[in-house]
């Protein structure tokens, strides 16, 4: 097959990529809608409406005692382990859900496919203009979504990822499309597999934290008795296990992001003749570097965890989204790669 | 599981020193909170002298908020540097910056926006925000190396309000379950130590030792960065084939010494453009893409001979430590100029510099000697040209071997003042227009000057003629020499490595302690652990630690006794 050839398959991967991602989205919100049904019905069933957020607490001491009782039936072989008090509201997966989890695995092999047919169209690795990037920056993203839930069930950000994937695959697709190229001589470089890829894993893994810490803040305001219409929230775990994981996520975006800002520094040193210049692109590297640096120490001190740290986590995502996409397009500077 | 409930989980009268980190700022999560350090101000404080007030003073700035505020005000200081051509980087941007919008230009510029990353107030936030740092991790220091050499701390007197309390009851005795329980503890890389009836352990000093290094070496790269940065150089020189150019300041086009850059700081040596090889790749849109640039040089340190070295964008070459990087490239047209007698004024290759990817050039010839007046060319060099009112364009970045379409340049010309007599420092690659007058060319009565390699043309008003006598390449570079890149990479594996160990070691105490029960040689068995920083699974591996240490005395126990009794377990 010709370069033009593959490049055009690759096309078509994307775009049924994005419909599988569309359908997914779909089973994410019709998900939702079916956790909000089932927390109506467990608050109406059981209390009264305001006890909507004792029945959170309840869950997220049901998390902890689970978390717990794993761990210690081995050693209490002799006593019934503790009853696990199984929130009424945070019930098994849906259908729905399912069936969403299905399609974001298909969607994410034929997003797979197309950065590996867009890369042998080109000869080398896909991500060396704007188009590339993003489509190899959301596959990651997704590739994140779907390998973090082996480590812990984060699901009910489905939406909210599928919203942000589709939302930037369109837009690649629709505004950053070149053809296939030559790699500009300013690429030629191996730092172009390993600093560009490793800023994508940290994206990836940014996705997740924001999309955590998002739920974290909606999760604190319905915990102090707002928000009482958006009921799904019900079956999210409890604030401060948002918090929690999310911070874990961000650490391991940040130990790559601070890779990233390193194998860029050396690249430079050997492509421009400096390792640090402020160019634009470097100066936003180094702002969304400072403001994760900023969430951790939030973390850490009193008066700024929960919810002030929970913004510093968006605001960081936000930044990194516009490095991405404004920085790239309309910011003088070295790094002025998008083929456009 | 969640590491906020380890506040209210540590014992506060049990008087062991198990909580609290005396040497964290004392708004840090792990800190002990400062009676005389109010958190909002609004309490009335005792008068202070002035040594009262540099204590208090130093203790605000070493805090825990005010580093995070100065971090914050770090990143939001940035935001200029990317929304405004900055000098460091884009000097022509500034210019025209300052061309296009004077009235704004005078406000950000006496704002020091225009050079963001030196500007005061930058200045101040990151110099504030490292005293700051340096503050705290002097102390941390010291209280680490303390705790290296230190024992992990008494057993706290009521294990049961710590994280992952487990208690079980067994028939082993008390002595063997304390030696089963330090050995296991060791084993899994605790430092332990013995308090009558119980094993208390620490591990995970790395994560405190990680986190310093993380610290240090980012001040270590603050000062390699501003200090041993100001010993190196950079400048530019364009190099046109055949020149040799020789690395002494004034054989420079532009240069910028450090602050304590010399003369002396110049490696000596000689540096030749042979040939250029570029390669293009034709687009389906009618450009042409870039594909490889590679500069074959003749390089030469006094007392050798010249050396063969290939430079591409990539893959600088280095001379001694001085490292010479390619910028760009482009046509260098060489021209001769002549007097009506036909005597020689001016001879020489003239760098025109690109415009688009094809190479369309513009430069300018200024021949201020030797003519009855100052003449300046100014025009086009195009390698493929198409013709268009405003002057040729060019098809391809290559030269046309097309007769019908061979590589031309385009004069207007100039007469009246360079402006080159009063000394002062003037650009080559462009012509101040406002004392001179143009005598042939676009908008002048007199048509400009079209001319292909080998024709020559006579100069209006009987000034002389030019010659166009052939076409030369030329690349640009950049020469650097940094005395830092070394030791900037040091510190970075440094921050990375520390960064790692604090972020994903978890450091904890745990305490194992046994309780001889009265009779029946049963024997309760505590187990319990402290978080000191984040450590989510503090929980799970205080279960895991209680599940193992009974696998193991129930190996050493008959196998057939097994153990029994009532368990406890909170959670």
């Amino acid at each position: 097959m010709t370069p033009a050839t593959l490049a055009a398959y690759s096309v078509v991967a994307v775009y049924s990529a994005m419909a599988v991602y569309v359908l997914a989205f779909i089973a994410f919100a019709l998900d939702l809608a079916k956790r909000s049904a089932i927390a109506q019905s467990a608050s109406a069933g059981a209390q009264a409406p305001a006890s909507l957020s004792r029945a959170s607490s309840g869950s997220a001491g049901a998390a902890k005692a689970t978390g717990a009782a794993k761990s210690s039936t081995a050693v209490l072989e002799t006593t019934a382990p503790p009853a696990v008090p199984t929130s009424s509201v945070a019930g098994r997966a849906s259908r729905f859900q399912r069936t969403a989890y299905a399609l974001v695995i298909v969607g994410w092999v034929v997003h797979v496919a197309a950065l590996v047919l867009r890369g042998l169209a080109e000869g080398r690795v896909p991500w060396s203009d704007l188009y590339g990037f993003v489509v190899t920056g959301t596959g990651i993203m997704v590739g994140v979504f779907v390998f973090i839930q082996l480590w812990r069930d984060l699901k009910f950000l489905g939406a909210y990822i599928m919203a942000v994937v589709v939302l930037l695959l369109g837009l690649a697709s629709v505004n950053f499309y070149v053809p296939v190229e030559p790699l500009n001589p300013a690429l030629q470089s191996a730092w172009l597999v390993i600093h560009v890829f490793v800023a994508t894993l940290g994206t990836g893994f940014f996705a997740v934290g924001g999309g955590l810490s998002i739920a974290q803040l909606l999760q604190t305001r319905r915990e102090a008795g707002g928000l009482t219409r958006v009921p799904f929230l019900a079956t999210f775990p409890a604030s401060e296990v948002l918090e929690n994981i999310a911070y874990r996520v961000i650490v391991v975006g940040f130990a790559f992001w601070t890779f990233t800002l390193m194998a860029g520094a050396i690249w430079a040193e050997r492509a421009w003749g400096r390792y640090w210049g402020w160019d634009t692109k470097e100066v936003w590297t180094f702002i969304i570097w400072v403001v994760f640096a900023g969430y951790i120490h939030a973390r850490a001190t009193r008066g700024w965890r929960g919810s002030r740290s929970a913004w510093l986590a968006i605001i960081g995502f936000v930044a990194v989204m516009f490095n991405f996409t404004i920085v790239n397009l309309f910011f003088k500077g070295l790094h002025a790669y998008t083929g456009l | 599981m969640a590491s906020r409930t380890r506040s209210e989980s540590t014992p506060g009268d049990d008087g062991t020193s198990a909580v609290g980190d005396p040497l964290r700022p004392s708004d840090h999560v792990d800190g002990t909170p400062d009676d005389d350090a109010p958190d909002d101000g609004a309490v009335t404080q005792p008068r202070l002298n002035l040594v009262g007030y540099l204590r208090f003073f130093w203790r605000q700035l070493t805090s825990m908020r005010t580093a995070l505020v100065l971090l914050l005000l770090l990143a939001l200081g940035a935001v200029p540097g990317s929304l405004v051509p900055q000098r460091s980087s884009d000097p022509n941007g500034v210019v025209a910056y300052q061309t296009n919008n004077p009235d704004t230009f005078k406000i950000l510029d006496s704002l020091g926006l225009f050079s963001t990353f030196t500007s005061p107030w930058f200045s101040a936030i990151y110099l504030l925000l490292f005293v700051s740092l340096v503050g705290c991790i002097i102390p941390r220091l010291k209280h680490h190396l303390d705790a290296l050499r230190a024992k992990p701390p008494k057993t706290p007197a009521r294990l049961e309000r710590l994280v992952g309390f487990t208690s079980v009851t067994t028939t082993t005795d008390a002595t063997t379950a304390i030696a089963e329980a330090r050995s296991l503890l060791k084993r899994q890389g605790y430092r332990v130590a013995d308090y009558d009836g119980s094993v208390s352990a620490e591990r995970g000093y790395l994560r405190e030792t990680g986190n310093l290094i993380f610290h240090i070496a980012l001040v270590g790269i603050l000062l390699t960065v501003g200090v041993f940065g100001s010993f190196g150089y950079t400048g530019q020189r364009i190099l046109v084939q055949g020149e040799a150019f020789t690395n002494v300041i004034s054989d420079y086009d532009s240069y910028e010494p450090g602050r304590f850059a010399t003369e002396n700081s110049l490696q000596p040596f000689q540096l030749r453009l042979d040939t250029f090889e570029p390669k293009y790749a034709a687009q389906s849109n009618g450009t042409w893409a870039a594909e490889d640039f590679a500069a074959n040089l003749s390089t030469r340190v006094p007392g050798g001979a010249w050396t063969k070295q290939t430079l591409k964008v990539n893959a600088p070459v280095d001379i001694g430590g001085t490292n010479v990087y390619l910028l760009g490239n482009g046509f260098a047209p060489v021209v001769t100029v002549k007097d009506p007698k036909g005597a020689v004024v001016y001879s020489g290759p003239v760098a025109f510099l690109s415009q688009d990817n094809n190479l369309t050039s513009t430069g300018v010839i200024k021949v201020p000697d030797g003519l009855a007046k100052q003449v300046a060319f100014q025009g086009f060099f195009c390698p493929t040209p198409v013709d268009t009112p405003a002057g040729c364009r060019s098809l391809s970045p290559y030269l046309s071997t097309d007769a019908k379409a061979l590589p031309v340049l385009q004069l207007s010309v100039f007469t009246g003042d360079l402006g080159l007599d009063e000394g002062a420092a003037v650009n080559q690659y462009s012509l101040n227009e406002d004392k001179l007058t143009k005598i042939a060319g676009f908008r002048t009565a007199v048509p400009g000057l079209d001319l292909h390699v080998g024709e020559s043309a006579d100069l209006p008003n009987g000034l002389g003629s030019i010659e166009f006598t052939g076409i030369k390449r030329f690349v640009s570079v950049d020469i650097h020499h940094d005395p830092t890149p070394g030791y900037a990479l040091l510190f970075a594996l440094l921050i990375l490595g520390g960064l790692l160990l604090s972020l994903f070691v978890p450091r904890r105490r745990v305490w194992i302690k046994a309780v001889p029960g009265a009779g029946k040689k049963r024997t309760r068995i505590e187990y319990a652990g402290l978080a000191r920083g984040e450590d989510p699974t503090l929980a799970r591996a205080v279960a895991d630690l209680a599940h193992r240490h009974q696998q193991h005395l129930d190996e050493v126990a008959e196998p057939t006794n097994h153990q029994d009794g009532e368990h406890r377990m909170t959670s």
